[in-house]
């Protein structure tokens, strides 16, 4: 990738966050804050995407972004007033801007007709609107151009000329009085002198007949002034604007020497020898070489205040170092960040094994070793941590696109929602980010269309007619926490467990409790919709919201009261890389149970253990059959089935809010392991999430609870009439 | 040695893209992301001309001039204003608050580099 094209994609990453202030300013504006720093920040974040877009010649965006931006200037400045419907136009064009934006990014095309529409509606909103239309704002943006620093040579032909000559040159005398104001802006004389110089053949005089004697010389002051002869084929204009920076600081008087047009050419010529004799001539009393403009300069300038070894081509010895950058941030390759965080991992490993072989040498725990080891334990922890931290992504930038689904869910279902959040800036590793996106769309959409009421029947219900829906995120015990809450209707029981039943999912008499109710949403082919509507349908349902978290290693679940509302809570791990497991072996294996499964761990007793048809058995556990999965025999370890009574079993929860028992042979203990993928070192192996390494150095599978359940046959077909018969 | 430029704008894009152009100019460019960032950074860095933005969170262009300016150690530093606006108003204002020039946005790395030898050797 080109150096541009890297610049490109940081210009539409910056774009996404500038999209995303805006998008929060604007909401901020919406609930009356008028601090002018939101006006501003809103009015930076369309301006630098203008600014940028125009660097790629964007074209489109540009001009969308210009005619929002003078709105913005207008909001700004006062002239506008930031009413809700001013705020709405402008959160829609903040819409139709990351359209823009994303169209360009993508290179498709964006909906001219809703830019049209909307850039109309903003022109509306312009207390100077005259008239001005896309196009002049386009004009306007590129005519900045034209104020550049005027340096481009202009195109003469000679051509046309009858009459043989050098090019058609002009001279210039120019009387230049800097003022103290030039200096102390850190202008300079002599650069000046060098650029004319630049432009054709100059002579410099320097006048030194105002310096004061060396007692009355004020350092800030300026004594100096200076005469320029100039030849060139440049005209006043390309002259003057050598002085651009400094014309209001100075006493400038450019004058053309005789019309060149109608003089002969050999009439000209001789003139200007003419004049340079004279000039020559007068040159030669202060003992300053004319033409050198450096000599002339260095002097001077060296009596000048403030501008201390800026002279000309002398630049000043042992200058102090200025290369300490201190950037805050630092852009990494995530390619980069991975291998370190592999790195780590096998780090990790490799502790371990050191722990264990120190073990098995019979080292005592008091000696020198093994307090050194410690040390090295607790430091990797640590480094683990901070390499982790390194992946760790505020939530926010999934977050910052919640409001524009709010809204767009709430004009199609004709609801009236306001969302909050709260918790933008707890961290979480990027991929979990990544994948969190599509599960929390959809569990926001549900709490719009299933959750909240229409305003009417929040009306009828004494409730505002605007409803609510909170998004918030914190740390607990070593996970993010991710809570959904809307305060609509909660969780119609009734009816849920009336659907449940019509579609098979449940027996309808079977008693569950509230909160076994609330969870059937969650069964798979569960859809409380009568109609697959635009919003929540689309086919998926929140068994694949549950799945989806549980495929991050996550748990969700739901608290819901009638006429309240429903709080649909995810709790994830921080990270995909490591995982806190259970060590158990089975038939001579060892295996790792992910502890987010386990429930509780018990020791079935010859009673409790019931056969149940064919090879299937349950376990009473306080009142409840739960299935009883003997591992060994599930993944072929072995042909018959272990004695539960000599085993440990798990009590595991699985998809579908589904309760098993895991019979295990012993528990070897917990730890952290460090997740390895089958799939990129080996194949995917049926019932195995993925393997890690074990301080034995032996490779350790991880067991994939939700494949094993759904596995056995117990669990496909006995569940359900379980629950029926209590 | 090569000349070290200060760039201070908000906008990371805007960094990259005066970081090219000034590093295949030769330039060594040191970043700032706002005007206060710009004086923390000055606190170390000795820059022969500083480059900044106008429109940024924290301290703006103005503000960040008026420090250059009262701070004895840069005070003599040429400081060329970035503007997309052709707006004189703002020009006349970055000039009152001691800027030596501008660069008018979105700008030509030839112009840019000719605009810093204009004020700098």
């Amino acid at each position: 990738m080109d150096a541009m094209a890297a610049i490109k994609q940081t210009f539409f990453q910056e774009c996404e966050e500038q999209l995303g202030e805006l998008e929060i300013g604007l909401l901020v504006l919406q609930d009356g804050d008028t601090d002018p720093e939101t006006v501003n920040a809103v009015f930076r974040a369309v301006h630098s995407i203008k600014g940028g877009a125009g660097a790629f010649n964007l074209d489109e965006l540009v001009h969308f972004a210009h005619v929002f931006e003078n709105v913005l200037d207008h909001l700004r400045a006062g002239r506008l007033a930031a009413s809700g419907d001013v705020l709405k136009t402008m959160l829609r064009a903040a819409d139709m801007l990351a359209d823009l934006v994303r169209a360009a990014r993508d290179g498709t095309a964006a909906d001219t007709g809703r830019r049209d529409t909307l850039a109309a509606e903003l022109r509306a909103l312009d207390p100077e609107a005259a008239g001005k239309d896309l196009d002049s704002g386009h004009q306007d943006s590129h005519g900045d151009d034209l104020d550049g620093p005027v340096f481009e040579a202009v195109p003469i032909s000679f051509d046309d000329m009858e009459i043989e000559s050098t090019p058609d040159e002009h001279q210039f005398i120019i009387h230049f009085t800097p003022k103290p104001d030039l200096y102390a802006k850190a202008n300079e004389t002599a650069l000046l002198m060098r650029e004319l110089c630049s432009l054709g053949e100059a002579v410099i005089t320097c006048d030194f007949s105002r310096l004061p004697v060396l007692e009355e010389l004020d350092p800030e002051g300026s004594y100096l002034s200076w005469s320029i002869e100039l030849r060139t084929v440049q005209d006043e204009n390309a002259v003057r604007a050598v002085f651009e920076f400094v014309e209001w600081d100075c006493e400038l008087d450019v004058a053309q020497v005789g019309a060149a047009q109608g003089l002969d050419d050999m009439a000209l010529e001789a003139l200007i020898e003419k004049m340079q004799a004279t000039v020559e001539a007068e040159l030669a009393a202060p003992e300053v070489p004319p033409n050198d403009v450096q000599a002339s300069m260095d002097e001077p300038l060296a009596a000048q205040a403030g501008s201390a070894g800026q002279a000309l081509g002398n630049p000043p010895g042992g200058k102090p170092d200025a290369g300490k950058s201190s950037q805050a941030t630092i852009r990494v390759d995530l390619d980069r960040v991975d291998r370190l965080i592999n790195l780590v991992g096998e780090l990790v490993i490799n502790q371990a094994m050191l722990t264990q072989r120190m073990l098995e040498a019979g080292l005592a725990r008091a000696s020198g070793v093994a307090t050194g080891l410690d040390e090295l334990e607790q430091l990797t922890r640590e480094i683990q941590d901070s390499v982790m931290a390194i992946r760790a992504q505020p939530v926010k930038s999934v977050f910052q696109r919640m409001p524009r689904l709010v809204r767009e869910v709430a004009v199609m279902t004709g609801k009236s929602v306001r969302l909050t959040t709260a918790g933008e800036n707890t961290e979480v590793d990027k991929t979990v980010i990544e994948r969190l996106a599509d599960p929390l769309t959809h569990m926001i959409r549900n709490a719009i269309d299933h959750g909240l009421e229409t305003p009417e029947l929040r009306a009828a219900a004494g409730k505002p007619e605007e409803g609510l829906v909170h998004l918030s995120a914190l740390h607990r015990s070593g996970r993010i926490v991710i809570e959904v809450a809307d305060d609509g209707a909660g969780i119609d029981r009734p009816r849920v467990k009336a659907i449940a039943a019509e579609k098979g999912l449940i027996a309808a008499e079977a008693p569950l409790s509230d909160e076994e109710i609330d969870n059937l949403i969650f069964l798979p082919g569960f859809s409380t919709a009568s109609t697959v509507s635009d919003i929540s349908g689309r086919g998926v349902g929140m068994d694949v919201v549950r799945r989806s978290i549980q495929a991050l290693g996550g748990r969700i679940s739901i608290r819901s009261k009638p006429r309240q509302g429903s709080t649909f809570t995810m709790s994830l791990p921080l990270t995909l890389a490591v995982l806190d497991g259970m060590v158990v072996t089975v038939a001579g294996e060892t295996l790792v149970v992910p502890l987010t499964a386990i429930i509780e761990t018990l020791q079935p007793k010859a009673d409790a253990v019931h056969g149940f048809g064919g090879n299937s058995r349950v376990i009473a556990i306080r009142d409840q059959f739960i299935p009883l999965i003997d591992v060994g025999h599930e993944l072929d370890y072995r042909s018959g089935f272990a004695d539960p009574c000599k085993s440990v079993a798990l009590l595991v929860e699985s998809e579908g809010h589904v309760r098993s028992a895991l019979l295990v042979d012993a528990i070897l203990g917990q730890r952290q392991v460090v997740i390895k993928s089958l799939e990129t070192n080996y194949q995917h192996v049926p019932g195995i999430a993925a393997a890690t390494i074990l301080g034995d150095g032996r490779v350790a599978l991880i067991l994939d609870v939700d494949a094993v359940v759904a596995g056995s046959r117990v669990a496909a077909t006995g569940f359900e009439q379980l629950c029926a018969a209590g | 040695m090569s000349k070290i430029v200060l760039t201070v704008d908000d906008s990371r894009t805007m960094r990259e893209m005066l970081m090219l152009a000034l590093s295949n100019a030769g330039y060594r460019v040191v970043q700032a992301e706002d005007g206060m960032h710009g004086l923390e950074v000055l606190k170390d860095a000795r820059p022969d001309v500083i480059i900044t933005d106008i429109n940024m969170p924290r301290m703006d262009g103005f503000g960040f001039i008026e420090g250059v300016r009262g701070d004895d150690l840069h005070r003599a530093v040429p400081i060329l204003v970035l503007t997309t606006e052709s707006d004189a108003m703002k020009k006349d204002r970055a000039r009152r608050a001691g800027a030596t020039g501008w660069i008018v946005k979105p700008f030509d790395p030839i112009k840019l580099v000719e605009a810093i030898r204009r004020v700098a050797a």
